[in-house]
């Protein structure tokens, strides 16, 4: 076994960004910031690529299967002689995978802030926060104990804050940090609950041990905990149930997805840091590290299936209804998430049956490039125009040539035209579904057809529509806000040839996959479709349909029937799927679902004023309750409670 | 050999008690500058604490009056850190004042009288220390001479003490009748679930239960930390309850051993009160003592569960919670200490835009705020999760659940501070603050406890090596 033991300076380097830019970037680096954060980050990059490298094609394979390998490992905390909490590193092709991806990201990102937060006041204290950020999420990543993984989970949790509520005295920023904040706490009281349950009957919290002891049907660990059950569902169940409830928060999924679209008040590059390729698929990752185990047990694997087949579903739907263009790619990742959540959900364990795991790691392989660079060229779009709404923008293909063509490529790729990253992993993911679930993979078909639909309007509305209003005075932004572009746009392309069901796959051996051009009819006619569908309602917001009546008289008649189906198209969209469906379903999602939560605080705040008149700042009526509680114990413990 | 024994056992009250005599004659010396004797006082509280650590022999004098043994030593010595912590902490406040010497007799004589108490072999001994613990501590909390709510904190301090006394002694004389001893050696033969002991029992415990300000024995807490300067308040919210609790775990397990059932519920009554009524007084506080004191009334309901726990865990996550609780609690009042002593500034709303003008004290302010809230990877997450694991070993998932949901609370109200330290623009923030060394490291040493204590293992470990459970 190789010696991977420098994998700890891929989160470490971050960390001593951190840290150098934290205590001192105010008074020493308010202008360096940027370059030094920048150039520590790439030396992990090159690390993670080294190491890809390294695992992948040296020394990660053993007869035919990738291993997983524990690099470091030390018992950190013993709370008692049977409990203890280790810590490590572990490398496996998902760990790798991660790496390269989350690195590579954040790069991207820490490369084009240097434009964009150009100026910034608080420049080293955003670098400073970017570090911490990629440093948490890069621990979670290699965390080799379910533990260390909740520590990490919570250090993401504590960093986004900070990065979203970067616009301090944006009232709304602050508000949507904390929001984000409260909503995933929640979520991660059900991680640690589920965490404790797996590790109270494994008996272990290391993750590669619990594996062990929990997918051996005749282990005694095993049958313990499908024994004992609770209301009804085995703890396996509720402890699985209960920390995909901590990956569902992290990810965005529906019921606990209703601070994603608010977080969007962060810096944009954050956005796409955070909420394109990182921790929003948190959760994924957490599902997938513990996939043996949840392939054990299907209930949990159905609620998954279900809640990911939904949230991306309805994610899609409201997507065509925002105006906001990082609210839009806001849903839409929730949608694609959505994607890989079901495609592990309809998965099995090994072999052929495995496809669903693979093509749901290969999904957030592809989606988390084409989705930060969807991000970033929004982030050039809004620098442009100073604002997130769409009808201010349009016509801007001219303008912006380098963030055109990125965001179509994007576009493209998102919607999975061939050849671009999104057709391969989707294509894969769809498959899976189609043998194993009909009825999901009816669900996958529309939102695939809603994808496209409403990220080309998104491309129309921004880069043609209408002429320009806006007067270019600064350019498309410095080269450091284009490269990151050129750079992902290149992956966005390229990234789907990569053979990843050769590398990633449930059991570690390479599966054979192909694509079958039959099968792929359906999911790419119905893009197609969509496509020409958005352009027909966004491209021309112009009267170059009049013009060409005047010209080419013969034509009019075609032109006007055009016209006509658009009316149709139209009038059922407009008129009967957006205020029906989308609006409704938009309306109870704001109200509904962000409701509850806001009651839940509502009712702990009126709680908290009804009982202030118990501190009155009188010492007789003190000891009045004083004497009172005497009294109610000694009646409860001597006469009622024996 | 018995005048050695007299020496080592009693060590930790021998020298404490030098201090409160060296104390007195440098009162009656030559005047000195305030500064020389802050330094003076800082330096013999460092050799105090250091001392502690030295032979941590197991014996007990007096024909049994007073008991130590490892655990009590560490006990106290968590005790001696703190008091060095709220000293140098206090620097900015005391270098003004006239009565510097006197406010340190207070402190330490109120200390002796806790080693007193956490080292009683009988409830006579238990009894005059506690005695002795609460009395100078009213006259301290008077120690902003010229603040009304100064003097008001402090008779309010002294008439629900004496109450709560009252209460306890009745309680104590109904265990005397009962069972006709007060050792503690003894007394644990004597004990059944006859209705008169249970009562007796329960009076005892509400006036422990009013000295940690636990659920609905708590009234006093929040106006008293108010008015009181903060020294105190910090010593009241952290010493004071500390040393309690640690008298009441070694208490409940050894001598109420015969009724540990009902301990055990009543725990439970009062764990879930003292959460809840916590939580829901410190959302809507506007003063930072006031937060403070509240939420740590709320901490005490989780100290509480531990405690219930009835195993060696049990006193172990205790133990270890309150020297995680040390840490992160003065870490915050050391800050509030600081700005109140140099701007007279109490309310959280100053607090806005505190960042921009002292990013240091905000970070230290904010590591010390999520641990009391319990955000890994500080150390107060740890702390609240083995005190929970430790409850947990009842079987009570209610309970447990229920205090699991009042931490998302507490994560709330912790996070608004935070966020208006960090997030919300003020016109007139806080200036820049000049920050003597000592309370600087001071600082210093509360977020490297805050972060060390939870990760490394050691610190648990040997808590655990010196605990036992029922």
């Amino acid at each position: 076994m190789s010696n991977y033991l420098y994998l700890a300076w891929i989160p470490l380097l971050p960390l001593a960004t951190f840290v150098l830019l934290g205590l001192f970037g105010r008074k020493y680096f308010a202008k360096t910031a940027g370059i030094i954060g920048t150039a520590s980050l790439l030396t992990s990059t090159l690390l993670s690529f080294v190491a890809a490298r390294q695992y992948f094609l040296e020394d990660g394979k053993v007869n035919g299967a990738y291993q997983k390998i524990i690099a470091l490992k030390y018992t950190w905390l013993e709370f008692s002689p049977n409990v203890s909490i280790d810590m490590g590193i572990i490398v496996d092709p998902i760990s790798i995978m991660m790496l390269i991806v989350v690195t590579s990201v954040s790069l991207m990102v820490h490369i084009f802030s240097l434009g964009y937060m150009k100026g910034e006041e608080r420049f080293a204290t955003y670098y400073a926060f970017l570090s911490l950020f990629t440093f948490s999420m890069l621990g979670l990543i290699l965390s080799s104990n379910i533990f260390q993984v909740y520590m990490f989970w919570e250090l993401v949790g504590v960093s986004s804050f900070l990065l979203i509520g970067y616009y301090f005295n944006k009232p709304s920023a602050v508000a949507a940090s904390k929001k984000a904040f409260i909503v995933t706490r929640f979520a991660d009281l059900g991680f640690l609950i589920g965490i404790l349950i797996l590790g109270f009957y494994g008996g272990t919290m290391d993750i590669s041990l619990l594996i062990e002891k929990l997918t051996v049907t005749s282990s005694a660990a095993f049958v313990n905990i499908t024994t004992a059950s609770f209301l009804g569902a085995s703890m396996l169940t509720w402890g699985l149930t209960l920390i995909f409830v901590g990956g569902a928060g992290k990810s965005a999924m529906f019921p606990l997805h209703i601070w994603l679209p608010d977080a969007m008040e962060g810096p944009t590059p954050v956005s796409a840091l955070i909420h394109a390729a990182t921790m929003v698929v948190a959760g994924v990752y957490l599902v997938a590290r513990l996939f043996p185990v949840y392939s054990m047990d299907e209930s949990a694997l159905t609620i998954v299936t279900y809640v990911g087949a939904f949230s991306a579903l309805l994610a899609a739907i409201i997507a065509c209804t925002q105006t906001d263009i990082k609210r839009v790619l806001a849903y839409s990742t929730m949608s694609q998430i959505g994607y890989m959540m079901f495609a592990l959900g309809i998965s099995k364990n090994g072999g052929e049956n495995g496809l669903g795991y693979m093509a749901s790691m290969f999904h957030l392989f592809t989606h988390a490039f084409f989705k930060s660079l969807l991000f970033l060229g929004a982030g050039s779009v809004i620098h442009m125009v100073h604002s997130n709404e769409m009808k201010d923008m349009g016509g801007l293909r001219k303008l912006m040539p380098v963030t055109h063509i990125a965001f179509l490529i994007a576009c493209l790729a998102i919607a999975g035209i061939p050849p671009f990253a999104g057709f391969f992993s989707k294509e894969e993911i769809l498959l899976a579904a189609f043998h194993a679930n009909k009825l999901i993979y009816g669900v996958a078909l529309v939102t695939a057809g809603l994808t496209s639909f409403y990220m080309f309007r998104l491309y129309f509305s921004i880069f043609w529509s209408k002429e320009s209003t806006v007067h270019n005075n600064h350019g498309e932004g410095p080269w450091t806000m284009k490269l990151p572009l050129i750079i992902l746009a290149i992956c966005a392309v390229g990234v789907g040839f990569v053979p990843f069901s050769q590398f990633v796959t449930s059991d570690g051996i390479a599966l054979t996959t192909h694509i079958d051009l039959l099968f792929s009819i359906a999911p790419v006619g119905l893009t197609l479709v969509a496509i020409l569908l958005a352009a027909s309602f966004y491209k021309t917001q112009n009267n170059k349909p009049e013009k060409a009546a005047l010209a080419f008289g013969g034509f009019y008649t075609a032109a006007h029937k055009k016209f006509y189906v658009d009316e149709v198209y139209l009038f059922i969209t407009k008129k009967i799927i957006f205020p029906l469906i989308g609006q409704p379903i938009a309306w109870a999602d704001k109200y509904i679902v962000d409701g509850f939560m806001l009651a839940l605080a509502n009712t702990t705040a009126k709680l908290s004023t009804s009982i202030k008149g118990l501190q009155s700042g009188k010492v007789q009526n003190y000891a009045l309750y004083f004497f009172g509680g005497v009294l109610a114990l000694s009646i409860l413990f001597i006469y009622i409670w024996k | 050999m018995m005048i050695n024994n007299f020496f080592i056992l009693l060590r930790q009250e021998l020298i404490l008690s030098v201090l409160i005599f060296l104390l007195l004659f440098i009162k009656l010396g030559k005047d000195r500058s305030n500064e020389n004797i802050l330094n003076i006082i800082n330096v013999a509280l460092f050799i105090n604490l250091a001392a502690g650590f030295c032979c941590m022999h197991e014996g007990s004098l007096f024909s049994g009056m007073f008991t130590t043994n490892a655990l009590v030593a560490f006990q106290k010595n968590i005790l001696n850190l703190a008091i060095w912590i709220i000293s140098m902490q206090s620097f900015a406040w005391l270098k003004t004042h006239k009565h510097v010497i006197e406010f340190y007799i207070l402190l330490l004589t109120s200390l002796l009288g806790m080693y007193f108490m956490i080292s009683s072999g009988n409830l006579l001994m238990f009894y005059l220390g506690l005695e002795m613990s609460t009395i100078p501590l009213a006259a301290a909390a008077n120690f902003d001479l010229t603040k009304k709510k100064s003097s008001e904190a402090a008779m309010k301090l002294i008439i629900s003490s004496a109450f709560a006394s009252g209460i306890l002694l009745l309680g104590i004389s109904f265990l005397y009748g009962t069972s006709g001893t007060l050792s503690f050696e003894i007394l644990p033969a004597h004990l059944g679930n006859n209705p008169l002991q249970i009562f007796a029992f329960i009076l005892f415990m509400s006036g422990f239960a009013f000295k940690i300000s636990a659920v609905p024995f708590h009234l006093w807490t929040a106006d008293v930390y108010e008015g009181a300067p903060v020294a105190v308040t910090s010593f009241l919210s952290v010493i004071s309850k500390a040393a309690v609790l640690f008298a009441f775990g070694t208490v409940l397990y050894k001598v109420f051993e015969p009724i540990a059932n009902t301990w055990y519920a009543v725990l439970v009554v009062l764990s879930f009160a003292t959460i809840l009524i916590g939580n829901l007084f410190a959302i809507r506080q506007e003063n930072f003592k006031r937060f403070l004191a509240f939420s740590s009334i709320a901490q005490v309901g989780f100290i509480l569960i531990g405690l219930s726990g009835s195993s060696q865990a049990g006193l172990a996550s205790l133990v270890y919670f309150i020297l995680i609780y040390v840490f992160s609690n003065l870490a915050a009042f050391g800050v509030v200490s600081l700005v109140s002593a140099l701007t007279g500034k109490e309310n959280i709303a100053d607090f806005k835009g505190f960042y921009k003008t002292n990013p240091t004290l905000s970070w230290v302010l904010t590591i010390a705020l999520f641990s009391l809230a319990g955000v890994p990877p500080t150390a107060g997450f740890f702390g609240k999760l083995f005190l929970l694991m430790a409850g947990a070993a009842k079987d009570n998932y209610w309970l447990i659940t229920f205090a699991a949901l009042n931490m998302v609370i507490s994560f709330y109200y912790y996070l608004r501070i935070v966020k208006s330290i960090f997030m919300e623009p003020n016109e007139q923030p806080i200036q820049k603050l000049a920050i003597p060394v000592v309370s600087k490291f001071a600082m210093y040493l509360c977020v490297a406890g805050i972060i060390i204590t939870g990760l490394a293992s050691v610190v648990y470990d040997y808590i655990y090596s010196l605990s036992f459970g029922l």
